[in-house]
């Protein structure tokens, strides 16, 4: 019966990863086709053939890949519960369960906040990057689905992890964000943006974009590193110990304090924010990365 | 001349003067919470003796050399260091210096009405201005009011302000990581850590001596542990048969406190509760009960011995130690659940339970040292100046004959290794963390921002300034106006 639902949870992933790529190319579709060369005799000038983007030639495809991508966060979250109910504990006991519901966090991040902002010039990132992660995922971290040690079996398990994971999927988009201002700053000191990046909002959003998804998932890192300390202080008997993983979380929480006050108090803007984002952002990636990998410590559980 | 004299002390005073107001800065704050990061870094890369003291023996036998400068800047303990704690004691003083003279000037300034309406409204952001109607200003200010503005009335115009939680907020989180920092200190101060193995059937009593290691903060005295008591009845571990990884802890107890005997049932996230020092289930083992007799068949020692798991199946080391015969014995041995063979590694274990238990040793006769006042480990015996005399194993129910006595096997009992706890200040750490929470959030989705109103003869202008630059300010001047304008 476990081994059912852990084989339909593979299956799940494994469309939804099928579906990302249908996204991917569609996106990538969108962005080729939308850029238009005036023919000859339409430029005036004569000598001038810029190159514009006109996306209601790709409208429909740009839909058709938004909701590819909407198919295939539902097909992920399907694999996603299949793997908790395989395992009958919620889905993140070692770092494959991790990886696809951190996968799935970030697109529903991406997709929560393409109600709100036109982020679709974003969709090729994100379906690229879910791919790569759901690839890693299944080729190098699989585990059966197996039981929880005992130190996990704890409500806190559901409500830490959670909060852990959410932030970790908005810190990556605000990352991605960032980098995109950082590419399209250097673009544009160049002279004008090629027609396919006209799409991307522009340096000024960007970069209150990143802000605002930093500001908006700060606390709920906060609260996560919290609820860990008060989990750790019943299974481990203290709620602070300096274990590799709290050290990181530690040290991702002061990285991005101190983004927050230089935004807010000494005025950064632009580049210089922009790179902070991405050192406070590397110092999470590092602390899955490392920590659970090659790491030693109280947070290593069931080989990965 | 006497400008001169007088210099010095001047200068040590402004310089005193100078080096808090640096100190206290927001820039300096900043810089130490970066560092605080930064000096955590090596603990997390390079092991660290409270929670690893095997890996850094083994750091220092692989890298003697390198050890030595680690050691010298005390990065097997980075946490406990000067130059870390040195760090964390500055952010301390720098944050109370930063915001406690903020908390008096904010705590003032919500006492204070807003400030006048500036001359020049024209030169401000989202400024309006239009013809004159009748009532404006008390419409304004009945506005003011039911948007819960704080207003300061003028002779022809009205300052209001709004929006004071966000810097309250802001304040209550940084008074709030003060709290925590406190109850930090307060528990590694006065709190007290200890470990104990305790066989299945015995009785742990919370004095100093049945600790195998304890450790108190720097100003707690070893006399004040609450005296209980907890006999472990019954230990269960159970694994899954697939990994022999653990799915279950639980031991029964019969605790004693107060007068007051109750069975209770301790499981990891599930520690026992006595007033502030709390009890966990941390580890778990075997503990072989053996029987030694000496040619006579006298018994010379008697009881159950724990061993020190060595992996997940429970494959355990451990001595025992047979002082009272002439020459005194001692058995290297170890221990497995469910006994296995294979031809690289000798005895193995394959399961953590008690399937297949096999007791393997070999026998050692000569002084043990156990008087020679150098402390030893239980679980292993220096063989150095010992004649082995004997290699065995025994089942239980078995019995091994070695020239000189004989050793048996009774039976296997497991141990749990309990941790006590005691700390003061962890209370105060989580009413800390809730308080900065609470203080983030209002701090990061209020916006303060201000309205002014004025009626001058030529018509009424209204302006509107946003600290922070915070968003919505236009829309929400925009409504106000047309209530102004009595539009709704």
């Amino acid at each position: 019966m476990q081994t059912t639902w852990a084989y339909i949870s593979n299956y799940f992933v494994y469309s939804a990863m099928a579906v990302f790529t249908f996204s991917f190319i569609a996106h990538a579709f969108e962005t080729a086709f939308a850029v238009r060369t005036p023919e000859s005799s339409d430029s005036t000038a004569g000598n001038l053939l810029v190159k514009t983007l006109d996306y209601k030639r790709t409208e429909k495809t740009a839909r058709i890949a938004t909701a590819l991508m909407i198919l295939a966060f539902v097909l992920l979250l399907a694999g996603v519960v299949a793997r908790g109910i395989s395992a009958q504990h919620v889905p993140w006991g070692n770092m494959y369960e991790f990886s696809i519901t951190g996968a799935l966090a970030f697109t529903g991040a991406y997709l929560i906040a393409l109600r709100k902002y036109d982020l679709r010039w974003l969709g090729l990132f994100v379906s690229i990057s879910v791919l790569l992660t759901l690839g890693t995922a299944i080729t190098l971290l699989y585990r059966d689905s197996s039981p929880l040690v005992p130190a996990l079996k704890s409500t806190w398990l559901v409500i830490h992890v959670i909060a852990a994971i959410i932030s970790g999927g908005v810190f990556l988009l605000a990352n991605v964000v960032a980098g995109a201002y950082l590419y399209l700053d250097r673009v544009e000191e160049r002279g004008a943006r090629p027609a396919w990046l006209q799409r991307v909002p522009s340096l000024e959003v960007l970069d209150q974009l990143s802000y605002r998804l930093v500001a908006f998932v700060f606390p709920l890192w906060t609260f996560a590193v919290i609820a860990g300390a008060i989990w750790a202080e019943s299974a481990w008997g203290r709620y602070w110990g300096w274990d590799p993983k709290e050290t990181w979380a530690f040290i991702t929480w002061v990285a991005y304090a101190a983004y927050l006050h230089a935004r807010v108090t000494v005025g950064w803007r632009g580049r210089r924010a922009a790179w902070l984002c991405i050192f406070a952002g590397s110092t999470f990636l590092f602390n899955y990365v490392y920590v659970n990998v090659w790491g030693t410590g109280k947070h290593t559980y069931s080989g990965l | 001349m006497t400008d001169q004299r007088d210099l010095p002390e001047l200068g040590f005073l402004a310089l005193c003067r100078y080096a808090w107001r640096q100190l206290t800065s927001m820039r300096t704050a900043l810089i130490l919470l970066m560092l605080m990061g930064i000096a955590a870094i090596p603990g997390s890369l390079i092991p660290q003796r409270p929670a690893n003291p095997m890996a850094v023996r083994d750091f220092f036998k692989v890298n003697p050399e390198l050890a030595r400068w680690y050691e010298r800047a005390s990065l097997f303990d980075v946490y406990a260091s000067p130059w870390f704690s040195a760090i964390y004691i500055l952010l301390f003083i720098s944050l109370i210096g930063c915001v406690l003279p903020r908390s008096v000037e904010h705590y003032k300034a919500m006492l204070a009405k807003p400030p006048a309406t500036p001359k020049n409204l024209s030169r401000l952001s989202h400024y309006e201005n239009f013809a004159t109607t009748p009532d404006a200003l008390d419409r304004a200010s009945s506005w003011f009011s039911k948007n819960r503005f704080r207003v300061r009335v003028e002779e022809n115009s009205l300052s209001a302000e709004k929006g004071y939680l966000r810097e309250t907020g802001n304040l209550l989180f940084h008074l709030s990581l003060i709290l925590i920092l406190i109850g930090v200190s307060f528990g590694s101060l006065f709190g007290m850590n200890g470990y104990a193995i305790v066989n299945v059937g015995e009785r742990f009593i919370n004095v100093p001596t049945t600790y195998d290691t304890l450790s108190f903060g720097k100003l707690k005295g070893d006399n004040s542990l609450q005296p209980f008591q907890i006999k472990v009845d019954k230990f269960l571990a159970k694994y899954d048969p697939k990994t022999s990884a653990p799915l279950d802890y639980t031991a029964w107890v019969t605790v004693t406190d107060e007068g007051k005997t109750s069975k209770q049932t301790i499981k990891v996230n599930k520690p026992l509760t006595f007033g502030n020092a709390r009890v966990y289930l941390q580890a778990n083992g075997y503990s072989p009960v053996v029987t030694v007799r000496d040619a006579n068949q006298n018994v010379v020692f008697q009881g159950p011995v724990p061993f020190l798991p060595q992996d997940g199946n429970l494959r355990s080391i451990g001595a025992i130690k047979v002082p009272d015969v002439q020459p005194s014995i001692g058995f290297v041995a170890s221990f497995v659940p469910t006994n296995a063979r294979t031809t690289s590694q000798g005895a193995i274990s394959i399961y953590p339970e008690l399937l297949d238990p096999k007791l393997l040793f070999s026998i050692w006769e000569g002084d043990l040292g156990l008087d020679s006042g150098v402390p030893q480990s239980v679980y292993k015996i220096d063989t150095t100046n010992l004649k082995q005399i004997g290699l065995g194993s025994v089942k239980p129910g078995d019995t091994y004959n070695y020239s000189g006595g004989s050793i048996t096997l009774e039976t296997v009992i497991p141990w749990v290794n309990l941790q006590v706890v005691q700390d003061p200040g962890k209370s105060y750490a989580l009413i800390g963390a809730i308080l900065a929470i609470t203080g983030l959030l209002t701090s990061l989705y209020g916006r303060r921002r201000r309205i002014w109103i004025r009626v001058t003869d030529s018509g009424i202008e209204v302006a509107g300034l946003a600290k922070n630059s915070a968003p919505g300010l236009e829309v929400e001047v925009s409504k106000f106006v047309s209530y102004v304008k009595g539009e709704q």
